[in-house]
């Protein structure tokens, strides 16, 4: 995959929600890694098991089996020292830019903040000169921004300034869960655009979470697609989604709105005809992988 | 156009301030012919839900009509109705089905009783007729009668859109108005709610407008799409010149900012 070695890993982790009798598998035998300066997405569905994987990364969730490593140690029974150290390395970015920012504090307390818990020897003219400094990686005037609150903001700068609050503390991953889907179409780019030059110049590793296939092609290096707490397919993203190999992969990208195909058109109808099968098929547990090229495996769907 | 089922004539809508008026809608006309699936495009904060409410009159204050608009729905204007009239004309000529539909449905009765609920206030069905209709409907967007005993919750999103769909059609509706009926559910579901809308409207006639900021979606289902900037129609055309050939320097803009799934991950823009 790359040279450099994972800062952030999931090594077979299994999540089982029990409610009511039922057993949900959030997480099953889910593996993959971040590497610093590739940005790994993970598509899928709603209730696919995405925000999961998130929240076993924000240590929300503990899992079941399995492990989180952190470069390359085992998370679990760190000291409350490390825990502090892993939380400004991996930060995250949430969905709804309406709903992550607390409204009766000014955007400077929402940096600040994290700059006085995590980095409490920054003080003064010092700690301002590095607020002014993340607001303007993020391309918005800190001397117009600082003072606001957050309903003065649009949907698209609430979003940089979530960004802006991650960069704050110098993390070197970003878990970003659907960061744009609440964004109107002109906006997105933006974010995304900023999202990639973050990824480069500040080599962080980032794990794109999203729905939006179409965005995760233009953002991400890697990419796995999940459905039932599975990841079914994985691989470099040109070659998962030129050359999708699970029927469950083909599924989702057969759906994924496209002008060139007309409603109607029987011509791209398999997949689209046998939704419930492929749906139900790949709920089934699928132990197996197979590698079907260069960085590009599925889990075969059981026969 | 001959005979359309809705004819938009001059509509300005102002969303009246203490200072200063917010003029949403901008002598906005267009129409929409019989059995033709119309897109309207655009930003959120452009318009398009402030037409599509104003349609059937269910806009609020501080909203107004400015005078001079007109909506005419087979030729009657839709503007000068009492609300007598207006109660015929909803659901009965026009069904809306809103962004979150699947929560407008009332969480304390059963599917059966929210179909009735409309049935009998509008036709002064039976309940036992009312019913085998509501099962009916529901196999229209493939939802298996046995479910009209269920509630809401235990539906899915996408179930709860599609009885939100099913209700709206037992009237037979001339014009069904869609305000993002698929944003919040993911792609799979969208697509297989829209197929199933494509293929009633060419079964039972009825005209779509089809209000979305998903470009991409747009094309692939509609006849005809409308941009709209910031109050104002910008361009109209048939969905593959929208595509193809778009005229107005937004159009292309908006085409310039959707990442593609193959080819470019972006498209160039033609200034």
């Amino acid at each position: 995959m790359t040279d450099t070695a994972p800062i952030l890993a999931l090594d077979n982790v299994s999540k089982v929600f029990n409610r009511g009798g039922s057993t949900v598998h959030a997480a099953r035998a889910v593996s993959f890694a971040l590497h610093p300066g590739r940005t790994l997405a993970l598509v899928g569905e709603s209730g696919s098991g995405k925000t999961t994987a998130a929240r076993l990364i924000m240590r929300e969730y503990r899992p079941d089996q399995g492990r989180l490593l952190f470069r390359g140690e085992p998370i679990e029974g760190s000291a409350v020292r490390d825990m502090k150290a892993y939380r400004s390395a991996v930060q995250m970015v949430f969905q709804d830019p309406f709903s992550s920012l607390n409204p009766v504090h000014t955007i400077r307390y929402h940096l600040e903040r994290p700059m006085r818990l995590h980095q409490p020897s920054l003080k003064g003219a010092a700690r301002d000169a590095a607020i002014a400094e993340v607001l303007t990686r993020v391309k918005l005037d800190p001397a117009l921004i600082l003072p606001k609150y957050p309903h003065e903001l649009s949907g698209g700068q609430r979003q940089r300034i979530s960004i802006a609050r991650a960069l704050a503390v110098n993390p070197e991953v970003i878990i970003a869960d659907e960061p744009t889907s609440m964004l109107d179409v002109s906006v997105r780019l933006g974010i995304l655009n900023l999202l990639n030059d973050m990824k480069r110049q500040l080599k962080l590793a980032v794990l794109y979470i999203t729905h939006d296939i179409a965005t995760a092609r233009y953002v991400a290096e890697d990419i796995m697609v999940m459905y039932a707490g599975q990841i079914v397919e994985w691989g470099e993203t040109e070659s998962v989604l030129g050359n999708p190999q699970h029927p469950y992969t083909r599924l989702l990208l057969s759906a994924v709105p496209d002008p060139d195909r007309r409603f109607g058109d029987t011509r791209f109808s398999d997949e689209l005809d046998r939704i419930d099968l492929i749906r139900r098929q790949s709920a089934l547990e699928q132990p197996e992988v197979r590698e079907i090229g260069p960085n590009h495996f599925i889990r075969p769907m059981p026969v | 156009m001959n005979d359309p089922v809705l004819s938009i004539r001059n509509l300005s809508i102002d969303y009246i301030g203490a200072t200063t008026d917010f003029h949403a809608v901008k002598n906005v006309s267009f129409d929409i012919g019989k059995g033709e699936f119309f897109g309207l495009a655009g930003e959120s904060g452009c318009g398009k839900s402030t037409i599509a409410f104003a349609i059937s009159r269910l806009h609020r204050p501080p909203a107004l009509i400015r005078t001079g608009s007109q909506i005419l729905l087979d030729g009657r204007d839709v503007l000068t109705l009492d609300d007598q009239a207006l109660k015929q004309l909803r659901w009965r000529e026009v069904a809306m089905v809103f962004q979150s539909a699947m929560n407008s449905l009332n969480p304390v009765l059963s599917i059966e009783r929210q179909f009735y609920d409309v049935l009998k206030t509008h036709t002064g069905m039976s309940r036992l007729s009312a019913r085998a209709r509501a099962a009916e409907l529901l196999k229209l967007v493939d939802i298996p009668a046995d479910r009209l005993s269920a509630y809401p919750h235990q539906l899915s999103g996408g179930m709860r859109q599609r009885v939100v769909i099913a209700i709206c059609l037992a009237l037979n509706p001339k014009l069904l108005i869609m305000d993002e009926p698929t944003t919040a559910l993911d792609v799979v579901v969208q697509r297989e709610i829209l197929e199933r809308i494509h293929k009633l409207r060419q079964e039972l006639g009825f005209s779509v407008l089809f209000i979305t900021h998903d470009l991409a979606l747009m094309v692939q289902v509609s006849d005809r799409i409308g941009i709209m900037l910031e109050g104002e129609l910008v361009e109209v055309n048939d969905a593959q010149a929208i595509y193809r050939t778009p005229q107005h320097g937004y159009t292309r803009k908006l085409w310039a900012s959707i990442p593609r799934l193959t080819g470019k991950p972006i498209a160039e823009v033609t200034p």
